[in-house]
């Protein structure tokens, strides 16, 4: 009991403090810009609640959903081809590069060009974000497959079927998992960037609006909702994560153990 | 292999090497890690290979396993020509913790092979369960390998080798990892194994006294590049035991026979 209140308080206290020092830093600010933090959250449930979570913020979620999704699969299925053929490898890995170093905003008036403005052009976005850490981290996790691991999958002469998902995505998924983080949040910022341009819904063109509109309050708590959705999707990223790799944990306790 | 009668089977070597050679090929350089192997193994037999460390062991297990191709010469195992891991095999490896698969339960590790099989559930779960009863973890089976101490892993790596009934079963220096009294406890199960389930026995080490204890036959090999240095026949009495056998005078001539041959190895005779 005692335990579980002391790590609530450890994950809760900072922001805690945090949201207590604006609160108190902003109280009767008369900065148009720097409203008082009393008076955005009065805006919060009016600016979201009211229609908007139907019309703006599902449908970025959506997309987000869509494109981190595609981004996972394509990565994955991708990272598993190249990372077991080295002549595909070596093929691929300077375009890889090259398109990795490419910032995604930068490509957002090309993608308009092929994709169009609507729902597609942003899953576009999405995904040319955030393929490259899971495609890279997957292509890295399936090269490092253990060799007596393999030497074993072919004495009992396992199927390339059974060898994939029995032994090379099991042993890949740690490090499939570390790039699956960083796609995770590239993906909610290109989700933003991608509403910036040539939208019509969305969180981020919903925030531009306020912004442009001068209404501050409402700006800053769409920039609160921001975070949260944030610290939501990374909270249940976690949960699937602890899930699915609960032997790796295990693994690496009873390593330092041993 | 139709044609052959249960009596032929008996006298015809389950594996034979015949002139094996393996040069490594690397960044303009040749290594030649096996010069010329050529022995057999009786079915039945328990074998074990000893030499020092840098005999090219573990090459020599990689072609006869079909891990690895040969430079020249051919491994056959009951006549057909191995080129890739051929069914009726099961490896043992020295490393027992990258060997099994620590995302699955040991249960599940001793499965797997089974399931690749296509051997009906029953009878999987009846071979999954002896296996583990015969090697003492019989009560592990939900466990994760990393929950056992490397003993019992290797255990485990042992009752996946017998499910999957191989005709020839390889091990490789596999007791080099574990302490002392679990290395003992662990060379009279293979003792006792092969005596219970007539599995011919391929065993790989660098240690004199375990070859010994445990073969029917010694093969010395020599320094890389490898040759077969001589052919020590064993003839200890059949039952086996940690202190009685390796206490007779006969244990020790042979042990001593043994090492002035490994010691001559390290020499570089070949």
């Amino acid at each position: 009991m005692t335990g579980a209140l002391r790590s609530t308080l450890r994950v809760l206290g900072l922001p805690l403090v945090l949201v207590a020092i604006w609160w108190v830093a902003t109280a009767g600010s008369s900065n148009f810009y720097w409203p008082s933090l009393q008076s955005i959250l009065a805006a919060f449930p009016g600016t979201w609640f009211d229609g908007r979570f139907a019309q703006d913020v599902l449908p970025s979620l959506g997309r987000l959903l869509v494109g981190y999704a595609l981004a996972l699969v394509l990565g994955i299925g991708a990272g598993i081809a190249i990372g077991s053929f080295r002549r595909l490898r070596l093929l691929l890995e300077p375009a890889l590069e090259f398109f990795r170093a490419l910032p995604p905003p930068i490509l957002v008036p090309i993608i308009i060009l092929f994709a169009g403005i609507g729902d597609g052009m942003k899953v576009v976005v999405i995904v040319s974000g955030a393929l490259w850490p899971v495609l890279l981290n997957t292509v890295e996790g399936v090269r490092g497959v253990d060799e007596v691991q393999r030497d074993t999958a072919r004495v009992y002469r396992l199927r390339p079927l059974t060898r994939l998902r029995r032994l090379i995505l099991p042993a890949a998924s740690p490090q499939i998992a570390a790039g699956a983080r960083q796609s995770l949040s590239i993906a909610i910022i290109l989700m933003v960037i991608s509403e910036m341009f040539a939208a019509s819904n969305g969180l981020g063109f919903t925030i531009v609006q306020f912004q442009r509109q001068f209404a501050i309050p409402e700006m800053w708590s769409g920039i609160i909702l921001l975070g949260l959705i944030g610290v939501l999707l990374s909270m249940i990223f976690r949960l699937v994560e602890s899930r699915a790799l609960a032997w790796y944990d295990g693994a690496r306790r009873a390593d330092r153990k041993g | 292999m139709t044609s052959m009668t249960p009596a032929a089977t008996t006298t015809e070597p389950i594996l034979a090497v015949d002139g094996l050679r393996k040069i490594y090929y690397g960044s303009g350089r040749e290594t030649e890690a096996i010069r010329d192997l050529t022995f057999d193994i009786a079915p039945g037999e328990l074998l074990c290979i000893v030499g020092p460390s840098g005999a090219g062991k573990t090459t020599l297990l990689k072609c006869i396993a079909g891990l690895l191709g040969a430079t020249a010469g051919d491994v056959r195992l009951e006549g057909a020509p191995v080129t890739e891991p051929p069914p009726g095999m099961a490896v043992v490896f020295q490393e027992y913790g990258r060997s099994l698969f620590p995302w699955l339960t040991v249960r599940q590790n001793v499965d797997l092979p089974l399931r690749e099989k296509g051997l009906p559930k029953a009878e999987r779960i009846r071979l999954v369960d002896t296996s583990l009863d015969a090697v003492g973890l019989g009560e592990a089976g939900e466990k994760h390998p990393y929950e056992l101490s490397g003993g019992m892993q290797q255990r485990v790596a042992i009752a996946r080798a017998i499910a999957y009934e191989p005709r020839l079963l390889i091990m490789d220096e596999p007791f080099a990892a574990v302490d002392a009294q679990t290395r003992a406890e662990l060379e009279d199960l293979v003792r006792d194994l092969w005596t219970r389930l007539g599995v011919t026995v391929l065993f790989v080490t660098h240690d004199i006294d375990e070859a010994v204890y445990l073969g029917q036959r010694v093969l010395v090999l020599s320094h890389a590049p490898t040759v077969v240095l001589a052919d020590v026949p064993v003839d200890l009495p059949a039952e086996r035991d940690q202190l009685s056998t390796r206490g007779s005078s006969r244990f020790a001539e042979l042990r001593g026979q043994v090492y002035e041959l490994v010691q001559q190895a390290k020499q570089g005779r070949r």
